[in-house]
């Protein structure tokens, strides 16, 4: 065995720990296993060693040489480009965080138990609501988790209603998980203006058994809708009312809370955590302090150790899948524990006036755009009448698809594709005045490319 | 570590007025949120800290001094391989180009992205001998609910919707039987033999007796005690002999890296954790990544997206596309994007490292590591189960039970010497059962000083009792009171104030 940088032992420590359990070679210590299924010599197609500037090489050129390219980001769709700050990618990256384990031994792991407990803290008040979870894996999943728990919760459960205007990417991970777990998903359809249908709510909630409605805040199409009255009909019938809601806008608009919800969940990337491709993200659940002994997922809370002291520990733990095995509210067994540090510290320095700030910006250039988007003639707002707050869908009557690709081309995200019609544009406080510019731009050449063709 | 408590919370330091950010100043927006209806904003702004930056900055590095990792001392926490988290790997996944990429760009501007993630797949089926891979899940158990998924929807494929019940030992970690019964499945508890491994006879009956019903069966391989399953094969037979299919609990994989694969035992349906084979790091409990493998005929049911590779005509070269439409095979979806991308990054760089060379080595040396371990404590920690264990061992506290000192009064008397505990009271056979997970990646001297540590921790359980029993002295706080936690909850600082 050559010298390897992970692995410490010598040729005279192997021959020392060999003697000492009492085997010739290391393949001894596999003779319980049986030799049909023994690998003889390593692995038939793998790839050979890459030294560290081998793999730097690599990543370093990947724009280039790969065609992998950051675009100017004009796209969300439940992962937002804004402002991640020097101070929480540093601090998330300080070892004692970043290699620890999930916090069993409360006396060695006061770091990660005490940041959870202000992450829970920082939530619950954004979403107003009494508690919140230690966080989930993403958004989608956290939706899902809400809907079993509406579920669970009710007495003779007939169905969940679930909004078309939440994001369907959301929305098809919460049919597949109530596909399983045995739930009726009712899917309510969408009105023309783009908002939760009320009449065929009415209509589910007429049949009775409805255990949950989930709406999204704002919704899919960038829509800030109007729940009055949600509520009352779902607590009519002991029904869960679970809003999806973006933190970021939640400096902002009105909270869950305030709508009357029982469980707030939604994804926490806009928190100032990177793209990254799509993950890893942070899905949030917040709830009613009735509805706590439900709550899937860790949670973390307030105690004494035996000095006195304040501290913090794992606790409610009788919910759990170690404890409660097929019992348990959920199968979660982690969060998504550094992601949620990126959040808190992020919420840390942004206080009540940087998101505040981070919203009135997202708005104002949001609203820039779509104004000088329907200028050029050849976008509609889809849904002219409904307020929205940093995404807004367009109808255009070209390719969406080359439009798209002509723009990447010039290092421009425009927007993702909802259907052959229409196009979602979104933009954050990280975009200029001269970007929202440019992109106008680009999309006029195109537009006059294609004209001078046809 | 530090010794003493910091213990403020970031709301204590909070003073009106600071602020810990720099953003644009818009001075004449020409729209403002106040266009929005009044009744869709909120009543009073959020009452988040407001701080200035330092302030910010000390603050979680002093509660990060009040924390324990692999890079501060040995962590041999059983089942969870806690192996060395490589830096380069930090580097890597921190790439600017990648960290400011949106996963619903079109596939020709992030064609490098799709081939890391298309080569991981591939990787993985290698080390997995499984045919084709989705890397969506989030975590181990979020692979363990897509497996199952896939079970559930190949059994539907067949019209087989009477298949509800899955096996799963009385030995297995409690997240199978918790993600079989969200999966909608019912959980038959197979007994263990006195040796810890499957009890064969039983497992007979209960398929003659379940028939048509059985879904499949959840394994850990080596199991939770650390020991291979001798009879592996035979159980693979009988589960597909009675139609149900084989699911691998990939938590023990770093075991048998280079030594046998889950496909070539038989099993249908593996799951991996990044964050424990491919030393992507714990995050204080996340994020990780949970792979789920599958063997050719079941490929078709994995979720979506999918990413696919196709020859461009007239080149050797591939072109990378993301298979997203729902179709009448696939299980659904279990996730928004691709997964967690950023701790692909971390593996890929790690299995490009280790290369075919080493990562041949991975488990013959972890499981070296535990004999070794197993071997020099057994004269003062009673070793249940006598023989060859694999990359863990498991002990039933100590030998000589007169003491009165329990495995809890152990692992917290382990704090005060600088280490981690092991994993206590799991897996449920034993009382006292104390699990230790040494990794390939720790050195003899590291081993031989905990060796000692034990031994002395052993001796003081005889001397002085009472010294043990009420540790950990000298961490910033003492035992925790998990009871009063319980009993008053006090989950937020809102309601600490109300307290």
């Amino acid at each position: 065995m050559e010298p390897f940088k992970y692995f410490p032992h010598t040729a005279d420590d192997l021959q020392a720990m060999l003697h000492t359990v009492g085997a010739a070679s290391l393949a001894d210590l596999f003779a319980d296993v049986p030799e049909g299924v023994r690998l003889s010599d390593g692995y038939a197609d793998f790839p050979e060693a890459w030294t560290d500037s081998d793999l730097r090489r690599f990543f370093d050129s990947i724009d280039t040489s790969w065609d992998t390219r950051r675009l100017v980001c004009f796209a969300g769709a439940g992962c937002y480009d804004h402002y991640s700050p020097a101070v929480a990618q540093n601090i998330v990256a300080r070892s004692e965080f970043l290699t620890s384990y999930t916090p069993y031994q409360a006396e060695i792991s006061q770091g990660t138990l005490h940041y959870i407990f202000e992450y829970q803290s920082m939530i619950a008040e954004l979403t107003g609501l009494d508690i919140s979870n230690a966080s989930m894996y993403d958004g989608a999943t956290a939706t899902a988790e809400a809907v079993m728990m509406a579920w669970n919760n009710a007495k003779r459960p007939r169905s969940v209603c679930v909004s078309a205007t939440v994001d369907p990417r959301m929305r098809r991970v919460v049919d597949t998980y109530a596909h399983y777990h045995g739930i009726d998903v009712t899917t309510l359809p969408a009105t023309a203006e783009g908002t939760t249908d009320r009449a065929a709510l009415d209509a589910a909630l007429a049949q009775g058994g409805v255990a949950g409605l989930v709406v999204q805040q704002p919704n899919y199409y960038g829509i800030v809708e109007d729940f009055t009255g949600l509520a009352d009909a779902l607590h009519a019938q002991k029904g869960l009312f679970i809003i999806n809601a973006n933190p970021s806008d939640l400096g902002i608009l009105r909270t869950p809370a305030e709508w009357g919800a029982d469980i707030a969940v939604g994804e926490g990337q806009s928190l100032g955590i990177p793209m990254t491709f799509g993950g890893p993200g942070v899905g949030f659940m917040a709830c009613t302090d009735k509805l706590m002994r439900k709550l899937p997922g860790r949670i973390v809370g307030q105690t004494l150790d035996s000095r006195g002291q304040r501290c913090f520990v794992l606790t409610l733990q009788a919910r759990e899948q170690h404890i409660r095995r097929q019992k348990a509210t959920s199968n979660i067994c982690s969060n998504q524990s550094l992601m949620a540090l990126y959040a808190t510290v992020y919420l840390a320095l942004m206080g009540p006036s940087g998101l505040r700030q981070v919203g009135e910006l997202s708005y104002a250039m949001a609203h820039t755009l779509a104004d000088r988007l329907v200028a050029t003639g050849h976008f509609r707002l889809s849904y002219p009448t409904q307020p929205f707050f940093n995404e807004f869908c367009v109808d255009f009557s070209g390719d969406i698809d080359a439009l798209r690709s002509y723009c990447a081309e010039r290092g421009y995200l425009a927007g993702v594709k909802v259907n052959s019609a229409t196009i979602m544009f979104c933009a954050t406080e990280q975009r200029t005045p001269q970007e929202v510019d440019e992109l106008v731009d680009i999309i006029n050449d195109y537009i006059k490319e294609k004209e001078a063709k046809a | 570590m530090n010794k003493t408590l910091y213990g403020k919370l970031v709301f204590e330091l909070s003073k009106p007025g600071r602020v810990g950010y720099s953003l644009p100043n818009d001075a004449n927006p020409a729209h403002t949120t106040s266009e929005l209806p009044p009744h869709l904003r909120r009543a009073a702004a959020p009452r988040l800290p407001e701080c200035d930056e330092l302030t910010v900055v000390r603050h979680y590095t002093n509660l990060s001094h009040n924390n324990f990792g692999v890079n501060d001392g040995f962590y041999p926490l059983g089942s969870c391989t806690m192996k060395y988290n490589p830096v380069i790997d930090e580097e890597i996944a921190a790439n600017k180009t990648i960290a400011g990429m949106h996963p619903l760009q079109p596939v020709e501007t992030c064609q490098g992205a799709l081939a890391i993630y298309y080569d991981l797949q591939r990787m993985l089926a290698e080390l997995t001998g499984m045919a084709e891979v989705t890397l969506n899940p989030c975590a181990g158990a979020h692979g363990e609910l897509t497996g199952l998924m896939v079970i559930r929807r190949h059994h539907e494929a067949q019209g087989q919707t009477s298949r509800t019940k899955m096996l799963i030992p009385d030995s297995a970690h409690g997240t199978n039987p918790a993600s079989a019964a969200v999966c909608g499945l019912e959980v038959v508890e197979v007994r263990s033999l006195p040796d810890g491994t499957v009890d064969v006879g039983h497992l007979r009956q209960l398929l003659d007796d379940l028939g048509p019903q059985v879904a499949g069966m959840m394994m850990t391989n080596p199991n939770t005690l650390g020991i291979f399953e001798p009879r592996i094969t035979d159980i693979a037979d009988m589960v597909h002999a009675a139609g149900g299919l084989m699911y691998y609990d990939g938590a023990n994989l770093n075991a048998l890296l280079g030594e046998c694969r889950p496909g070539d035992m038989g099993f249908d349906v593996c799951h991996i954790n990044l964050h424990k084979t491919f030393a992507t790091p714990h995050g204080g409990g996340g994020p990780g990544s949970g792979p789920v493998g599958v063997r050719l005929g079941l490929e078709a049911c994995l979720p979506k997206p999918r990413v696919r590779a196709c020859k461009l005509p007239e080149s050797d070269d591939l072109f990378f596309q993301v298979d997203d439409l729902a179709d009448d095979s696939t299980l659904g979806s279990i996730g928004a994007f691709f997964g967690n991308y950023g701790v692909m990054l971390k593996a890929f760089a790690y299995m490009l490292t280790l290369g075919a060379d080493n990562i041949k080595h991975v488990g013959p040396l972890a499981t070296l590591n535990a004999n070794y371990v197993k071997q020099r404590l057994c004269d003062d920690y009673l070793l249940p189960i006598a023989g060859l264990c694999k990359h863990e061992c498991v002990f039933d506290g100590l030998r000589d039970k007169s003491t009165g000192v329990t495995t809890l009064d152990i692992a917290k008397r382990l704090l005060d010497y600088g280490y981690h505990a092991p994993t206590i009271y799991f897996p449920l056979l034993f009382h006292e059962a104390l699990m230790i997970e040494p990794t390939e990646s720790e050195s003899r001297e590291t081993l031989d000083a905990f060796i000692d540590i034990m031994h002395r921790i052993a001796e003081e359980a005889r001397q002085d009792p009472q010294l043990v029993k009420t540790a950990p002295h000298t961490t910033p706080i003492g035992r925790v009171d998990d009871v009063l936690a319980a009993k008053h909850p006090i989950l937020t600082y809102w309601q600490a104030l109300k307290a």
